[in-house]
């Protein structure tokens, strides 16, 4: 029996303003900007905190709807699914990730991950010019554009996560911070 | 040839071409998950374009939100002007970007770095 509760009272703790666990696919990523709009402009958000953070949403949301991996869970039914939250503490708004990720891939992200927080904001801009100019554009999005935008729009580093579950995946998670200070 | 267009959606931003005057406007978001699909009939229709374009062709962006996977499209579009410019239409570019909007501008800034046309960056406000 899951304690609805203990759920509750950690999210109230986070002040976690919307959360979701499950498929994530293009009509639930409209629905969640939306509705994350809707709550900025009742919480009168500066226009610049609204429009950075609705961006940074936007591509940790698409980075879920392309790239979470299928895995089989205990039944060895596909699972393809994966948890959201999006918190506000005072002018800073952390965007949580987690999903499933097949471990032979975790050395590529991993890579790419290390690759962006070892840049300076000066280095982000001109690697991100670089991947868009240069980099081969992939059929799902853009070609590891993403977490440099990610970067730079934060001005943070990619704060990330694997947590293996066995010897084939892990649970990867991701912890975003957006503020207007950067 | 007819003029292109394009109503915008919650994802998509309006498209219009008017082929008459060299004038090609991009208005609103660009967040779909699945650029390449949106903007290939753009990309298609400046090609044609190509063969018979105005002596002038001027493009105004003014996107409130797009995300990095139409970056690489609008690049792909920008390219495409690029090579119209060099066959002898001039052309310009007008990127919008709200006044608070400094990551907009940047983004502009990241366009005129790559595509060798006329940039003009248009402060616009709230």
């Amino acid at each position: 029996m899951v304690e609805v509760y203990e759920i509750y009272e950690k999210m109230e703790r986070n002040n976690i303003l919307l959360s979701f666990k499950g498929e994530v696919t293009s009509d639930l990523l409209t629905s969640i900007l939306q509705i994350m709009e809707n709550k900025m402009a009742d919480l009168q958000e500066e226009p610049k905190m609204k429009k950075k953070v609705y961006n940074v949403l936007v591509e940790c949301l698409q980075n879920l709807y392309h790239h979470m991996d299928e895995v089989p869970d205990a039944r060895e039914q596909k699972l393809k699914s994966a948890i959201f939250m999006i918190g506000k503490l005072e002018n800073l708004y952390t965007i949580f990730t987690g999903n499933y990720i097949l471990n032979a891939n975790i050395s590529g992200l991993k890579g790419r991950l290390d690759k962006v927080n070892s840049l300076t904001k000066e280095e982000l801009k001109h690697y991100y010019k670089e991947v868009l100019n240069n980099g081969e554009m992939s059929l799902k999005g853009g070609g590891g554009l993403g977490m440099i935008d990610i970067a730079r729009k934060t001005g943070e580093k990619i704060d990330y996560n694997f947590l293996e579950i066995n010897d084939k995946i892990s649970f990867f998670t991701l912890n975003i911070k957006v503020t207007t200070q950067n | 040839m007819d003029n292109y267009k394009i109503e915008g959606s919650p994802k998509t931003p309006s498209i219009t071409f008017d082929l008459g005057s060299g004038v090609l406007e991009i208005k609103g978001r660009s967040i779909p998950e699945n650029s390449i699909e949106f903007y290939k009939p753009l990309v298609d229709a400046l090609d044609k374009y190509s063969s018979s374009s105005k002596p002038a062709t001027t493009v105004n962006v003014q996107l409130e939100y797009f995300n990095t996977s139409s970056s690489k499209c609008i690049l792909d579009v920008f390219k495409k002007l690029e090579s119209i410019h060099k066959g002898g239409s001039a052309v310009t570019i007008n990127w919008h970007y709200e006044e608070d909007d400094e990551d907009m501008l940047e983004a502009g800034e990241d366009y005129q770095a790559i595509i060798n046309v006329p940039f003009k960056m248009v402060m616009v406000n709230e």
